[in-house]
């Protein structure tokens, strides 16, 4: 059988959103956005291990406007996937695996991340 | 080029299954993204803490390299470097085999996925050291 012959699942505008679904896509999309942004670590480390000149250019970028909206949303990433994996580490033991615990876990993954987020930085920037 | 799951002439039978599942690599792989899952919540939750820290403070390179020095932190940056981007490669593999169906594409980007991880980690974590030291 060709490639082009095999069969199609039906795609993503077929479906309406649900948690489990919103909970999945956005998992794998953090962490997709996670290990670009992984990259500005490793600029980071490798720059600080340069010397003061290449530290400096990478502290230009990460304190500019465009620099702290990535470290923002690397943050937001991060948080989300984080919850979201613990939820999959519990999964894995048998737990959380109907439906109405999945909106449950949802909304609790959601608030919590945004709220971490919202208070790393907030007290990152009250206290600079 | 003919398809792994199509017979030729002298394709062994074992060919047909090898890499396509069912051979027992796939519950190693699970089981170390789980363990590196595992092991980044702690560290995770140290190099925010870190990360708000040196922020607050400037992070200026005179802190780095002091943050550094204590080998406690440079410890747990390595081990954090180092269950961070072989859980990542762990992941994009999964991410490649899902969605790049190109036979030829796909071998590469899976081999480079897991050389970039390794790349990064290598010049991540030496920089940590030589900060360190
Ligand atoms: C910077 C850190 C991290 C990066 C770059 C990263 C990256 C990734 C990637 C690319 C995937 C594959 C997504 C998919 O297959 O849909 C993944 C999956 C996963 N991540 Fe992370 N991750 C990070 C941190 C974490 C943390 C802190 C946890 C903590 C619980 C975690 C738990 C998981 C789990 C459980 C999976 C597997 C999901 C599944 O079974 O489908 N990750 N991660």
């Amino acid at each position: 059988m060709s490639l082009s012959s095999r069969p199609l699942s039906p795609h993503l505008q077929i479906w309406k959103w649900s948690m489990n679904m919103a909970l999945s896509i956005f998992h794998r999309a953090s962490g997709v956005a996670l290990s670009v942004g992984s990259l500005m670590l490793v600029w980071m480390l490798v720059a600080a291990a340069n010397g003061s000149e290449s530290y400096a250019c990478f502290r230009d970028f990460a304190t500019s406007i465009f620099g702290q909206i990535c470290l923002f949303g690397w943050t937001g990433a991060l948080f989300f996937h984080l919850c979201s994996g613990t939820r999959h580490l519990l999964m894995d033991t048998g737990r959380l695996l109907t439906i109405p615990q999945a909106e449950k876990a949802g909304v609790i993954i959601f608030v919590v991340a945004a709220s971490l987020t919202l208070g790393v930085w907030g007290c990152v920037k009250f206290f600079y | 080029m003919a398809q792994k799951w199509e017979d030729t002439a002298f394709k062994a039978p074992m060919a047909r299954a090898r890499g396509l599942g069912s051979v027992h690599s796939g519950l190693h792989h699970w089981m170390h993204q789980k363990i590196t899952a595992l092991a980044n919540i702690p560290l995770v939750l140290w190099g925010v803490w870190s990360a708000m820290t040196l922020a607050a403070t400037g992070a200026d390179l005179y802190t780095i390299r002091g943050f550094f020095a204590q080998p406690v932190n440079a410890i747990l940056m390595v081990l954090f470097l180092g269950s961070v981007f072989y859980h990542m490669a762990l992941g994009l593999q999964v991410v490649i085999e899902d969605y790049v169906h190109c036979e030829k594409a796909k071998p590469l980007m899976l081999i480079g996925v897991k050389l970039l991880s390794l790349v990064l980690f290598v010049a991540a974590a030496f920089s940590v050291l030589k900060l360190s030291i």
